[in-house]
């Protein structure tokens, strides 16, 4: 029992620590594609091409006063970061980053790179956790007392609910074409077959419109430009975190980069075959799941760069034309996309 | 370890239930309300219904609630209640409802028989589903008839005042 516990225990530390890291990562490959897309350098002074960066703004944040300011209401005001940074850490319980059913440490089976592998409700527990994410950002908006971070914050729960439904939608047809809520099902499904020999059977093939409508409402639901209304600084200073400082405000980052990365865990288990790979049936064991890591990383490193990428490129939109786009563009959409996945699949044109 | 989560859940759950109704900020109260409704999720969780705990988070505490907060925000409800009892009678009436119900809750509850658990039927999804659209597929249906009917009767009567 104390083998299991332990090995349990290891996996949290790893996945955690692995997440924890890749949003310090993230945060120089923002700053240095921001320069690379606006053609200058970024930071590059610490360390070599300035990777010590994010380390440096750490070190900078904690050491800042920690100013709370005067007539907030003060219980919700501290809770509110906790809030997001907790939702932002919970929902990685239920992504499988790598393979390894078959592999045993110390007599003890792994049960893949996983934390909650027999979950049964998988991927509703996710949306579930994550839906709760606004109440940060909304008791932030409202604890602050001053009228920007208000703003803020009532923009950010309209648009979540909003896009919440497109989402939603959009995994339904990936788990109508799975028949579970399993994430381990969804990416085991999409492995190791092929169409025509070639195309590996990855849900965007059939669901390229509901792909397109999950990763729009993803980009939304993570507040980053070109739906990042909450903050947006030309009007709102800086939105519903504008009254927080030192390492509250670096809670409120964090939990922004780590719900990117859960984002882009999502897309490529649900629509880029997960850690599956081609050719992959020749292994088993560790190689498998060392490869299978190797792939997953390949695919999350695409959809990071591809939240930085459009962060720079598009301008925001105007909260009217945000609405729009929710309710009469993505939410047909994506029902669109389940009806044709219900009656391809009663064709039996999908699997 | 089950019973001692559900002590937990039961008393987190019965005290922010109280302080939904009786804290003077109503911000405060529907955060109280998400809390409740939060445990009453981990106890559906806990029974195996693991389907309705994960609905119950995301349908209530992550949905509904939200639109409360936003309502309460946007109005900006004043934190202290009106000084004064202008209708003394509700008091008087209100308690007396409070009896009737009180004295039917526990007619009902003495009434329950504590049985073993029904082990056939789980709370998964898959099981929830079966019995969505074979056996009570008509409930179903008409329940969300009925809920598009209560939408289109919303939009109406907003309609009318202008």
């Amino acid at each position: 029992m104390w083998a299991e516990i332990a090995v349990s225990a290891a996996k949290v530390a790893v996945i955690a620590g692995t997440v924890l890291t890749l949003v310090a990562v993230m945060e120089w490959v923002e700053r240095r594609g921001a320069a690379f897309i606006q053609d200058r350098l970024g930071p590059n002074r610490v360390g070599p091409l300035g990777l010590f960066q994010p380390i440096v703004d750490a070190v900078k944040l904690l050491f800042k006063e920690d100013l709370t300011p005067a007539n907030v209401n003060r219980g919700l005001y501290l809770l509110a970061p906790m809030i997001s940074v907790s939702v932002a850490l919970l929902t990685f319980i239920v992504i499988p980053f790598g393979a390894g059913k078959d592999v045993t440490v110390f007599g003890v089976p792994l049960g893949g790179i996983e934390v909650a592998p027999d979950l049964g409700v998988g991927v509703l527990f996710l949306l579930a956790i994550g839906s709760l994410g606004v109440y940060g950002i909304v008791l932030a908006g409202w604890s602050s007392n001053n009228k920007y971070s208000l703003l803020g914050g009532l923009r950010s729960s309209a648009q979540l609910i909003s896009y919440e439904l497109s989402m939603t939608l959009a995994v339904l047809g990936v788990l109508l074409a799975t028949g579970s809520l399993r994430l381990d099902a969804v990416v085991a499904r999409q492995g190791g077959q092929f169409w025509l020999g070639v195309i590996p059977q990855w849900n965007v093939v059939p669901q390229i419109l509901g792909c397109i409508v999950f990763v729009v409402a993803v980009f939304a639901e993570t507040n980053r430009l070109p739906f990042d209304l909450a903050e947006a600084e030309t009007e709102l200073v800086a939105g519903y975190h504008v009254e927080y400082s030192s390492m509250k405000f670096a809670a409120f980052l964090m939990s922004e980069y780590m719900n990117m990365v859960t984002a882009s865990a999502l897309v490529v288990t649900l629509f880029f075959g997960g850690w599956t790979f081609p050719g992959m049936g020749g292994f088993s064991g560790w190689p498998l799941l060392t490869l299978s890591l190797v792939a997953f990383g390949i695919k999350l490193a695409f959809f990071l760069w591809l939240f930085v990428w459009v962060r720079w490129s598009l301008p925001r939109f105007r909260y009217d034309q945000l609405m729009r786009l929710g309710w009469k563009g993505l939410l047909p959409l994506a029902t669109l996309n389940l009806v044709w996945v219900g009656v391809a699949m009663a064709m039996g044109w999908i699997r | 370890m089950g019973t001692a989560v559900f002590y937990l859940v039961a008393v987190v759950g019965v005290v922010s239930a109280l302080a939904a109704i009786s804290h003077k900020n109503p911000v405060v109260n529907v955060l109280s309300l998400v809390v409740t409704l939060f445990c009453i999720a981990v106890s559906y969780a806990l029974l195996g219904a693991e389907f309705l705990a994960a609905a119950q988070i995301l349908v209530y505490a992550g949905a509904i609630l939200v639109l409360f907060l936003f309502v309460v925000m946007l109005l900006g409800a004043p934190e202290e209640p009106p000084a004064g009892e202008r209708r003394p009678f509700q008091r008087v009436a209100g308690l007396a409802l409070a009896g009737i119900a009180a004295a039917g809750s526990i007619a009902v509850l003495a009434g329950i028989r504590a049985a073993a658990p029904a082990g056939a039927v789980r709370g998964t999804a898959e099981a929830l589903g079966r019995l969505l659209v074979g056996p009570y597929l008509f409930a179903f249906e008409f329940i969300s008839v009925l809920l598009l009917a209560a939408l289109v009767g919303a939009l109406m009567l907003v309609k009318r005042k202008h």
